[in-house]
């Protein structure tokens, strides 16, 4: 576990603590100073900027982003008190902390000084813009000229040619996240699909998402009636039982607990029928719909896809309506690994807030409640274990394909060819826009955004 | 001849230690070296205990023989751990 997720969870961990103590009030600008007192070794430039960080850290997890800090003065128990208000959350569910921001260089490809200058030059060979020369028995590469494409890097025998990657933009499948021109970190939100592929992949915690978490403390510290919607990808992420971790939740508060697989049967059995529909009026293509992150990218990049995209409601969206049904008076929480289900969220009705993994875990762990102690009985109404594998590539198209069944195709059931798109980068965008465009054979295309579903998001507790 | 060294190794499964990180000690018993593997038993454990007893240091926690704590444990420190047991158990 490296520095990061491990500063963050303690974060969190001491944060509910002190919330459900009732003393976050006094002791929240307190924290950043005694998790980094002068006498520890600062992991930034500085304990203080450290602590910087850690403040910036906690504004998110009270649902602020240091964007909406007008007043650097202003002590983090105003923002919790604004917040228990509800006056959070007035803006995206990322957040750049530019403050925190290294300004790395551009991502590029460059001859580290482990090149021997050699006789055979695959580097200039290979290279397709004739960009490589050698000067001085060394290999030198014409920026004017280079395309970052990294021939050369895999021919030299030396592993002399380095790629100097720019771990934001790299890994952001749409190209929403870049540099603005003070040489900072900036997310183009007429871009962005909340992927949260930015928020793992930045060295240097400056992505934040803005959570809920407080308000959701708020409901369960005053006994508020609370559902909690547990997403399907929670399979092996808590130690013990599904039934344990039921159990947890109980103890944690939440006056109801259901699994969002539930909804998953329901968007199976939507998806399998709509998927007829669209083959018999003569469609050629439907992609799946569940993923946020991809309905997301498919309006904002892929225009011309979403005709295409399943409009059956996610698992979320059935069982928020599942939730509000059973138990109308409460505030629902989905709990989830997903940065997008925050997105999707808010234009839902039937779902009030969403917790993710590592916050849950943080809560148990914050409350002592040991999991894999606890005393469970079986849940009464399990959901299908195709249900539950919603959340792994490819768990869609087996669910359809059970759905089916073995029915013979005909006129009207046409036979479904069944592809994937196992994590959205730029690769499996190119993909898509040719899927769109009828080049690739499949007439289903299940699409996740995170590489090995679900249960890969960027919120996960164990991966 | 003695009886070789058996050693067990209980990896702490409470919820604290889960979240900071104990989840990824399960591959423990994959990385055990030749001279570790057949006398090194591990296990997963409930709540030891330990994160409420501020001087054993941080969680996660990982106990050997049921009196040995590595705190802030990682599979390496683990590792380093049972070598020095096992050193001491063949003097």
């Amino acid at each position: 576990m490296n520095n990061a997720e491990r500063t963050r969870r303690e974060l969190m961990i001491r944060m509910i603590r002190d919330f459900l103590d009732g003393n976050l009030a006094e002791t929240i600008d307190r924290i950043p100073v005694e998790m980094r007192p002068r006498s520890a070794e600062p992991a930034r430039c500085c304990v203080y900027k450290d602590r910087a960080m850690l403040k910036y850290r906690l504004m998110a997890l009270m649902g602020f982003g240091m964007e909406e800090e007008d007043d650097e003065t202003r002590p983090l128990r105003s923002y919790l008190a604004d917040a228990l208000a509800g006056k959070n959350h007035t803006a995206p569910v990322l957040s750049v902390c530019t403050v925190g921001c290294h300004g790395c260089v551009d991502s590029h490809v460059q001859v580290s000084n482990a090149c021997v200058g050699c006789f055979a030059r695959p580097c200039v060979a290979s290279c397709p813009r004739q960009a490589i020369s050698v000067v001085n028995q060394r290999s030198t590469i014409d920026r004017s000229k280079c395309i970052n494409c990294g021939k050369c890097m895999t021919v030299c025998p030396y592993h002399a040619i380095i790629r100097n990657p720019l771990p934001c933009e790299d890994a952001c499948p749409v190209g929403a996240i870049g540099k603005d021109e003070d040489g900072l970190v900036k997310i183009d939100f007429d871009r962005c699909i909340y992927c949260g592929k930015c928020f793992r992949s930045c060295p240097f915690s400056t992505i934040m998402e803005r959570s809920s978490l407080i308000n959701i403390l708020d409901a369960l510290r005053a006994r508020r009636p609370v559902t909690a919607m547990v997403a399907p990808s929670v399979t092996d992420q808590f130690p013990g039982t599904i039934d344990q971790l039921f159990a947890a939740l109980r103890l944690a508060g939440f006056s109801s607990i259901m699994e969002v697989a539930l909804g998953a049967e329901l968007t199976t059995q939507h998806e399998a029928a709509e998927f007829f529909e669209r083959m018999a009026r003569g469609d050629k293509l439907m992609t799946s719909s569940c993923c946020p992150a991809w309905v997301e990218a498919a309006r904002r990049h892929i225009p011309e896809i979403v005709p295409m995209v399943s409009s059956t409601p996610s698992p979320m969206a059935y069982a928020g309506q599942l939730a509000r049904k059973a138990h109308p008076e409460a505030l629902t929480v989905f709990i989830g690994p997903c940065i997008a289900k925050r997105r999707e969220a808010q234009k839902d009705p039937n779902v009030d807030y969403v917790m993710t993994f590592e916050e849950l875990g943080a809560l148990l762990a914050a409350l002592e409640i040991d999991v894999i102690s606890l005393e469970a009985p079986p849940l009464e109404a399990p959901a299908a274990s195709y249900a539950r594998n919603f959340a792994r590539s490819c768990g869609v198209n087996q669910a359809i394909l059970q759905e089916i069944g073995d029915s013979k195709p005909d006129a009207e059931h046409p036979a479904i060819d069944e592809k994937f798109i196992n994590g959205l980068d730029r690769k499996s965008m190119n993909l898509l826009k040719m899927y769109a465009k009828g080049k690739l054979p499949g007439n289903f295309v299940e699409v996740m955004a995170c590489t090995g579903g679900c249960v890969g998001g960027p919120c996960s507790l164990a991966r | 001849m003695s009886e070789p060294c058996k050693m067990k190794v209980e990896i702490c499964l409470g919820t604290t230690c889960y979240v900071l990180g104990s989840f990824r000690l399960s591959a423990l018993e994959e990385q055990l070296p030749p001279e570790l593997a057949d006398r090194v038993e591990v296990a997963g454990a409930a709540c030891l205990g330990l994160c409420k007893d501020r001087n054993y240091g941080k969680a996660p926690f990982v106990r050997i023989n049921g009196n040995r704590v590595v705190d802030n444990a990682t599979i390496e420190k683990v590792l380093d751990a049972l070598k020095e047991e096992l050193e001491k158990c063949n003097e």
